[in-house]
């Protein structure tokens, strides 16, 4: 599992990456409302907006991490996104990506190394 | 309640330490380090207020009184700035006021008080420096005296009543807008049955020293919970209720914000004291025709909250923007105020708001969204 300094965390399950954000994220952003997922099949790059969280207090954006294509994304937040709030690093994912450039992953942090940045 | 310049040095709650102990996070708003919410959470907290009930350190307001004259020359010189009616408001009551531009805009609005000898009036935060130096200024002979050893506490929500009548069993007396002088925690404190969440509740002004003492005793009593700034926004929200510099602002009128009725019969034209306040050519003639814009209560589709600024469509014309929104946890659904023109003000006229490049559908409802508590 990788982390990203935007707080997601990156999950490969078979040739997939599962895409989501931390507990610290979820901490920090508070009550989450509404989240507005990419539609499935959707092409993306690294480091474009993906994804709208709104919470009680804001509107987040979260990145691509890579490049890749959108195969999966979690339906089930869009009448149940606490589940965000609730399981940030399991029920709470947002979407699965065939990546492109599985490469791009060597980029991004191990936990101990997230666990760093945000201690 | 609009934010102050960010590189102001903030003020401390006086009650600072009892927040930071009740696992408040703090953020900087209009000069001061503010609770915007504990460990419960803003959607607990705004749940649990209009459950059982809230207590909120709202010191960060101006406290001010008006004194050194007699009633009728207190009440005459507030009627020089704002358009409701002071003369004629009993002793031991509040009313709802707007002070007034020279165009008919809102400089702030206020909360006044008849005590007797002296008026009380409590003030947005933001707008306190200049409301106090614009009284100073415009009421000669009056003493415009700015309170700043007192805190100012709200208790909020159906427990209200029973949670501070353990303490003053008096208050359960008091029916809404009324005002009186009660002992709490060893000291006098200045007590109102009024609120900022459309539940029934109290706003309590408390000498410094005691008001520690009073919050931990309100908040020893049963369903008792400290609220934060978070909550108390969207809690007023949903009761329909201006936040100045926002909804309400120097280029909004009293008319178009839909506060007409903090304008009393006695100040209106043909009233026995008509006009005499700044702006009151513009405000008494929207008054009699209706103002060309409107603020409405809108309701977006879907989870997805408009917030300020979102801008708003008749079709492909524009035609105003969102002051307020963010998403009513009562609701379980998105909740916004903004201005349209007085034609689509009707309820569920259909509009839209523009989202992130894409127009969303948003219909214009009645307001408060939800029906207000408050013991008359």
């Amino acid at each position: 599992m990788k982390f990203t300094e935007e707080h997601e965390w990156l999950r490969p399950e078979d040739d997939l990456i599962v895409v989501g954000i931390t507990e610290h994220a979820a901490e920090q952003l508070g009550d989450i409302v509404f989240v507005e997922l990419p539609e499935e099949g959707t092409t993306v790059s690294k480091d474009e907006e993906v994804v709208v969280i709104e919470s009680v207090k804001a509107a987040s954006d979260i990145l691509a991490p890579i490049d890749g294509e959108i195969v999966e994304v979690n339906d089930v937040l869009a009448n149940d996104p606490g589940k965000v709030n609730e399981d940030p690093m399991g029920d709470g994912w947002f979407f699965k990506i065939r990546p492109s450039e599985p490469s791009q992953m060597d980029d991004y942090m191990s936990e101990a190394e997230y666990k760093d940045m945000i201690s | 309640m609009s934010d102050a310049p960010q590189d102001a040095p903030l003020t401390r709650l006086k009650l600072h330490d009892l927040h930071a102990e009740l696992g408040a996070k703090m953020v900087p708003f209009a000069g001061h380090e503010m609770p915007v919410q504990y460990a419960t959470g803003v959607m607990k907290e705004h749940l649990h207020t209009r459950a059982a009930a809230g207590l909120f350190d709202v010191s960060h307001m101006g406290q001010v009184i008006l004194k050194g004259a007699d009633p009728e020359t207190l009440a005459l010189g507030l009627e020089s700035l704002i358009p409701a009616a002071v003369l004629g408001l009993g002793q031991g009551r509040q009313r709802y006021g707007l002070l007034t531009n020279e165009a008919g805009g809102i400089r702030d609005d206020l909360m006044f008080a008849n005590r007797g000898d002296h008026l009380f009036v409590v003030v947005n935060a933001a707008c306190k420096a200049a409301d106090i130096s614009h009284m100073r200024e415009a009421l000669g002979g009056i003493e415009v005296v700015e309170i700043t050893d007192r805190c100012l506490l709200a208790l909020q929500g159906p427990g209200a009543e029973a949670a501070l009548a353990a303490l003053a069993p008096e208050v359960a007396q008091m029916r809404f807008m009324d005002v009186a002088s009660v002992t709490l925690a060893g000291a006098e404190a200045w007590v109102s049955r009024s609120g900022y969440t459309g539940e029934d509740g109290f706003e309590i002004s408390v000498p410094a020293e005691a008001a520690e003492a009073l919050a931990r005793a309100l908040l020893a009593q049963e369903g008792v919970l400290p609220i934060g700034l978070g909550a108390r926004d969207s809690l007023r929200l949903e009761a329909g209720l201006c936040l100045y510099g926002h909804d309400i602002n120097e280029e909004t009128t009293p008319l178009e914000a839909g506060l007409g009725w903090s304008i009393q019969k006695a100040r209106r034209k043909g009233g026995a004291r008509a006009g005499g306040f700044p702006g009151a050519e513009r405000i008494l003639a929207e008054v009699e025709s209706g103002p060309a814009r409107l603020r409405v209560g809108l309701r977006p589709e879907g989870r997805a909250p408009m917030r300020e600024g979102v801008a708003l469509f008749d079709g492909e014309t524009p035609v105003g923007a969102i002051t307020s929104g963010a998403f009513g946890p009562s609701l379980q659904a998105p909740v916004s105020m903004g201005y349209v023109p007085t034609a689509l003000c009707a309820v569920g006229t259909k509009l839209a708001g523009e989202l992130r490049g894409r127009m969303a559908a948003v219909t214009v409802d009645s307001l408060p969204f939800l029906p207000a508590q408050f013991k008359r």
